[in-house]
């Protein structure tokens, strides 16, 4: 785990779903995080990012904290300009340690070069200089409402984050996708940092700014850096339980042999995103209306269902189980407090 | 004054914004030829994918009841990357000047392409041209069904809507719109065909199908082509009315004067309202530090493509319009004519 001052001195194993040894629910000292960014534009026709960052760059006011560091920064400014997703690869799945230990050459593809440019400016990767956090701004089409994205079940600056954002906005709803599957996991830009964290807010079309999301995604913001700063100036989080939903598989449409689709999200499964699917439940719809139904072997939870930039990944939707993770509490060191 | 065209001068309607067509029977050529056009815009997948469909029955079933359905993949390169264009919206490539215009190295994809199309469903404005073309678009507004055509004298087209809103389709609600240009300035795909009207339907994010829109334009199609045979077979339909939306103007986003940048978006008050009447003072933009920009025109109109994706770099953040009733005559098609009642050809 990067940057656990572990008080008990005790390894920390993974958290697991069953009740976890008395060292995971103590108190964790944890260096500060001083230098934070939100990304905005690492996809180009996600507007609300593209809208926020350009807001922060211009009057930061909002997203100014005691003793912390905030840079607002426009991932694929080109990308953003075209209003497109990417230019020649996505820069979301860029960050592998095969790209970003490249040489640096011309002819790579403009998003390589420049997660090249963000892991010199924000890490590198790994390394003690790296940000603190990183929060990338995202919408999908897929009706997810807001939805938290992480990497790491043993993060426990970011469970402790996601648990302070999902009682600040209750009652409405903010769910926390768990990606830590070894094939289904993806090199984010926001791994660069110590403590990447993703925002994803929708349904709102590509291209399309929608004002209710756009509002939803800043409050979401206004919460993580709230946490931020009380956290640095010597709250402590107590241990606490977090409702996650973690990537268990990914699941096509089907298709023809000239690769075509030949069938769409069923009409009962479409929207209803974090819903219980059941063996046996509709999942797909022909074109003359037969249905498919879901095969699993047991009830799971679907989400990025219809997702518009997934189709050219060979995934309608993805399945995630719901389980409750055990999330030690937290505390700034008391090293980093007499720096303030 | 409004003036029915076809008929002569309505001088007693001078007073009356509606146009009243006589109520005598008008009768129309079989329509033998129909065009089904998808694709138009890469990333609106409704009408790649139904096209694609219906390409695989015509190999089963090429000619049924007299009526001979062409389908098109209007711009397959879009198509294929899944975007709005390759270089020019192919929607505003259909105009006399663009059509007629010689094609170069440098010319645009789309206006070559359009050339091509009008080799095949038209020329447009002769004789050999597709009776009916219609053409399939998704729009990320919320605006359900809608028919849009040029012309309010498009008796087929009001025709088969009405028949089209009888039925009920769906639960998705139908709405007519007139674009409120004049046919010879037409620039779209439909403009060919000696007859045509564009289906849109949302909302639909670009780049996603949706099942429920999906099988509502699946079944506007096949309802359009029953009525179609019915028609041809010699069906008297009778007139009626229908209530139509004419666009009249655009409003755009507010923008940063240097970058050019929007500096406000729909007010969530107006955000999926199309058709629903925006009045003096309703807000309309909130800018993006929480000021509410209200309607500032004299006159309420009806909002329509309100937050459109494809309209941001057109400059267009919604269009208003105005609602009327157009009265449509009852119609048959024309006896003796190829393709109607007595043309034995008609069942091949």
């Amino acid at each position: 785990m990067r940057n656990l001052v572990s008080e008990a001195n005790k390894p920390l194993s993974p958290a697991q779903s069953s009740p976890l040894p008395p060292a995971m629910t103590g108190v964790a000292s944890l260096c500060s995080a001083r230098r934070v960014a939100v990304f905005g534009g690492t996809h180009g026709n996600e507007l609300s990012g593209v809208a926020l960052v350009g807001l922060w760059l211009q009057d930061g006011a909002e997203i100014r904290r005691r003793g912390l560091e905030v840079r607002p920064f426009m991932a694929n400014p080109r990308a953003v300009q075209q209003r497109t997703r990417y230019i020649d690869t996505d820069l979301n799945r860029a960050f592998t340690l095969e790209n970003l230990s490249s040489a640096q050459g011309e002819d790579l593809p403009y998003e390589v070069k420049r997660a090249q440019e963000i892991n010199q400016l924000f890490g590198p990767m790994g390394s003690p200089d790296a940000y603190d956090v990183i929060f990338d701004l995202h919408n999908t089409t897929s009706n997810m409402g807001c939805t938290l994205i992480l990497e790491s079940s043993d993060d426990h600056f970011n469970l402790q984050m996601a648990h302070y954002i999902k009682g600040a906005v209750a009652p409405v709803s903010c769910s926390v996708l768990l990606n830590d599957h070894p094939h289904l996991h993806y090199s984010t830009t926001r791994s660069v940092a110590k403590h990447p964290v993703g925002l994803e807010v929708g349904p709102q079309p590509q291209g399309v700014l929608r004002s209710n999301i756009f509002e939803s995604m800043r409050l979401i913001m206004k919460h993580a850096l709230d946490f931020i700063e009380l956290f640095n100036e010597g709250m402590q989080f107590p241990p606490c339980a977090v409702e996650v939903f973690r990537v268990s598989e990914r699941v096509d449409y089907p298709h023809d042999s000239n690769g075509n689709i030949t069938a769409m999200v069923h009409p009962s499964l479409q929207d209803c995103d974090w819903e219980p699917l059941n063996p046996g439940d509709p999942m797909f719809q022909t074109f003359d209306g037969r249905s498919v139904e879901y095969k699993g072997d047991c009830t799971v939870c679907p989400t990025f269902i219809n997702e518009a930039a997934y189709y050219e990944k060979k995934q309608a939707f993805v399945v995630t189980r719901k389980e409750t993770l055990t999330v030690m509490g937290i505390r700034v060191s008391n090293t980093m407090l007499s720096k303030k | 004054m409004e003036k029915n065209v076809g008929t002569g001068i309505l001088r007693h309607c001078v007073r009356f914004k509606v146009t009243r067509p006589p109520m005598e029977t008008i009768t129309l050529p079989a329509v033998t030829r129909v065009a089904v056009c998808g694709g138009t815009h890469g990333n609106e997948l409704t009408g790649v994918h139904l096209v694609r469909e219906l390409q695989k029955k015509e190999a089963k079933e090429p000619r049924k009841g007299g009526v001979s359905v062409v389908t098109v993949l209007s711009n397959p390169r879009a198509v294929q990357q899944c975007r709005r264009y390759m270089d020019k919206d192919l929607n505003r490539c259909f105009t006399s000047a663009l059509l007629s215009t010689p094609v170069v190295e440098d010319t645009p994809w789309e206006v070559a392409r359009a050339q091509e199309l009008n080799g095949l469903l038209g020329p447009k404005g002769s004789p050999s041209a597709m009776d009916l073309v219609c053409d399939l678009h998704n729009t990320t507004s919320n605006m359900g069904l809608c028919f849009i055509s040029y012309s309010q004298c498009n008796w087929l087209s009001l025709h088969i809507f009405r028949h089209l809103q009888a039925r009920a389709m769906s639960s998705i609600p139908m709405r007519y719109i007139l674009l409120g240009v004049p046919p010879s300035e037409a620039y779209s795909l439909e403009s060919v065909g000696k007859c045509g009207f564009t289906i849109e339907a949302g909302p639909q994010p670009q780049g996603v199908l949706r099942a429920d829109i999906f099988n509502a334009v699946r079944d506007a199609v096949r309802h359009t082509l029953d009525w179609i045979r019915c028609f041809n077979a010699g069906a008297m339909f009778a007139g009626g009315e229908v209530e139509v939306y004419t666009m009249v103007k655009t409003l755009d986003f507010p923008r940063d004067p240097e970058t050019h940048n929007i500096t406000a978006t729909i007010h969530p008050d107006l955000q999926d309202q199309d058709f629903c009447l925006l009045r003096p003072g309703d807000p309309l933009f909130l800018s993006l530090s929480g000021e509410t920009q209200r309607y500032e025109g004299e006159e309420p109109m009806y909002p329509l493509f309100v937050n459109e994706a494809a309209y941001y770099e057109k400059g267009i953040a919604l269009w208003l319009a105005r609602c009327t009733k157009v009265a449509f005559p009852p119609v048959q098609v024309e006896a003796g004519a190829p393709g109607g009642p007595s043309d034995p050809e008609k069942d091949a």
